[in-house]
């Protein structure tokens, strides 16, 4: 193997046994994900398929259709494993198209305003930081609160609660770059100013912007199934992973504890996962920790 | 150091018009109010009525001014669905989220200190690894799942706490409290866990960090020399060096326990503002919602100032009129 900065990273990210094993998790159940609706038993959104005599049934309880319900079943009949493993692929496109969008459009305005500075970056770094004095979760539930219920109103909010920590991030970091004498040699040989910015300051820019998308994704679905847990989230149609937990909600107090226990341990490990390996890159890319 | 001031009141002031103009607009996107308030078989000139009564038949800018100058006078507007002020629906509410946010932040803050202290004096210890393998999984765990889970192990199975309302309270200064009462108390608990959650990690992360650090520093070195038990070193010394970041964050974290009460209240159904939101928003009374988005956009902008002014207080570079 060459010894490139890649292959560097990955040898010492495999050295840590827990975040190793977090990574793997990860690609499993985003596979998984990708892949539901050939290992799921039952396609839970098939209304065709469910036997409301199958409803709320205890995990292992074999029903009608000839295989064990694991996981138990739901108010409507439908297996929850399956759900669940439907649910995360919603909850996963969610966080990763938001955070996504928040992540090239907290970029673009960090390395913007850190690259033409002055009156702009004043003004555009002002309002970065008034948004970020309000906590996310009040955010995205003032905007989810405003526009209603539905898919892209989420989306919407929860791009609207996370740009604001990649421009910042993104500022911090191409604002030093700025300084730097390779891009002043860029910008005499000349080339233009885009494409410094997005050749030179950007690429370089990227590492914390990298760790930040990690954490971000986690809090990502986790806004998303809290906002769809207060109702002012996805829309019924859509059952993400909050969404199936606030359904079992109103059967937990009747002892039918797996409806959502399930949903959310599901939705835990995944978030746990992920901030794992996001601790290991930060500190792997912090240059103060390195020896 | 007044210049400072004056620019920051400035600004505050231009957020609470930017707020105020976009909740306005954003609120009035949703739904039609008329149809929650009347019922559809009545008569036209009924619904002319009421919809004159509320103001609704003008155009929107003309609504918004009129909103402006009724809240510059203090007059939130009457609240669709319970037929009382807006005002006077947020003030008694409030208490009870008042109580439940203190109560979680101190018990994050008594409770998760001397925890964070431990672990960062003792860091190789099976024990401090314990707490920060915990202080991750409250960082990672839903809050919602969490007050589920309480819920279920509380209430459900050993059956010896209440799963939601206030319970018994009691009256001081002519507020109703629940913490005066042992009933009340005990409706209080799970929630206060459950709102704490997050507070509760963080302020151990933080305590351990800064402990850590101190431990190493000469302040403990020379107390350590001079014949101080641990105990005292600890609490007398490395407490009082680590308290500041803590404060501050204790000062921040607050307004966003505010926030996160929303979560709680709905798990456990306690009567305060995060529970008056999420059943105006479901009812589309439409008074609240501005009032309460406003009053909590108001109060960050507020807990904010008093924050910069402290930093101000503090830092003597923002002292010599930087501003």
């Amino acid at each position: 193997m060459r010894d490139t900065p890649l292959s560097r990273f990955l040898d010492e990210f495999r050295r840590n046994k827990v975040a190793t094993g977090a990574a793997l998790f990860v690609f499993v159940i985003v596979f998984i994900a990708l892949i539901a609706p050939l290992v799921t038993p039952q396609d839970p959104y098939d209304l065709a398929h469910l036997v409301l005599r199958d409803a709320r049934r205890p995990p292992g309880y074999v029903g009608t259709g000839g295989y064990t319900h694991w996981l138990g079943t739901d108010s409507q009949g439908r297996d929850l494993l399956s759900a669940i493993i439907y649910g995360l692929r919603i909850s996963l496109q969610m966080g990763i198209i938001a955070s996504g969008t928040a992540f090239v459009i907290g970029a673009v305005v960090g390395c913007a305003a850190a690259y033409i500075g002055g009156r702009f970056e004043s003004l555009v770094m002002r309002i970065v930081d008034l948004q970020l004095s309000f906590p996310a979760i009040l955010l995205a539930f003032v905007i989810a609160a405003i526009l209603g219920q539905g898919r892209y109103q989420l989306i919407l909010a929860l791009i609207f609660a996370q740009y604001a920590y990649f421009a910042r991030t993104a500022h911090g970091a191409a604002a030093a770059e700025r300084q730097k004498d390779y891009v002043e040699a860029a910008l005499s040989i000349p080339l233009s100013p885009w494409r410094v910015v997005l050749r030179h300051i950007l690429p370089n820019s990227l590492p914390p912007l990298i760790v930040v998308a990690t954490v971000q994704i986690a809090s990502a679905i986790s806004l998303e199934a809290t906002l769809s847990f207060l109702g002012v989230g996805l829309p019924p149609t859509e059952p993400s992973l909050g969404m199936l937990i606030a359904n079992g909600f109103q059967y937990l107090l009747s002892g039918r504890y797996w409806i959502s226990i399930y949903p959310g341990l599901a939705l835990i490990i995944f978030i746990v996962s992920l901030n794992l390996v996001g601790d290991q890159i930060r500190d792997q890319l912090n240059p103060r920790l390195r020896r | 150091m007044f210049g400072f001031i004056l620019q920051r009141l400035w600004q505050a002031l231009i957020v609470v018009l930017a707020m105020s103009a976009l909740v306005f607009c954003g609120v009035y996107a949703v739904g039609n109010p008329i149809d929650v308030l009347i019922s559809p078989d009545a008569t036209q000139d009924i619904r002319a009525a009421v919809i004159a009564q509320y103001g609704l038949d003008q155009p929107l800018w003309q609504q918004y001014f009129t909103f402006v100058g009724r809240i510059l006078h203090g007059d939130f507007g009457r609240s669709f669905v319970y037929n009382m002020p807006v005002s006077e629906l947020i003030l008694t509410r409030l208490p009870a989220t008042l109580e439940l946010t203190l109560a979680a932040v101190l018990f994050a803050s008594l409770v998760g200190i001397p925890i964070g202290m431990y672990a960062g004096y003792k860091p190789h210890n099976p024990i401090s690894r314990a707490i920060m393998a915990l202080s991750i999984l409250g960082f990672s765990v839903p809050t919602f799942w969490f007050g589920l889970m309480l819920i279920m192990v509380f209430a459900v199975q050993c059956g010896c706490m209440p799963a939601g309302g206030r319970g018994e309270t009691a009256s001081l200064f002519g507020v109703d409290f629940s913490f005066l009462t042992g009933d009340g108390l005990s409706h209080m608990i799970l929630p206060a866990l459950n709102l704490s959650l997050f507070k509760f990690s963080l302020m151990i992360r933080l305590a351990r960090a800064g402990t850590r650090e101190l431990m190493l520093s000469d302040t403990v070195k020379f107390a350590r020399a001079a014949g101080l038990s641990e105990f005292t070193v600890l609490s007398r010394h490395v407490l009082r060096l680590i308290s500041i970041p803590l404060v501050t964050v204790f000062g921040l974290e607050l307004g966003s326990t505010l926030a996160f009460a929303v979560v709680t209240e709905t798990i456990f159904s306690w009567p305060g503002l995060g529970k008056l939101i999420i059943d105006s928003i479901t009812s589309l009374d439409r008074p609240v919602m501005v009032a309460y988005l406003m009053f909590v956009a108001l109060l960050f902008i507020v807990i904010n100032f008093v924050v910069d002014l402290t930093y101000a207080l503090l830092d003597p570079r923002l002292r010599k009129g930087r501003a």
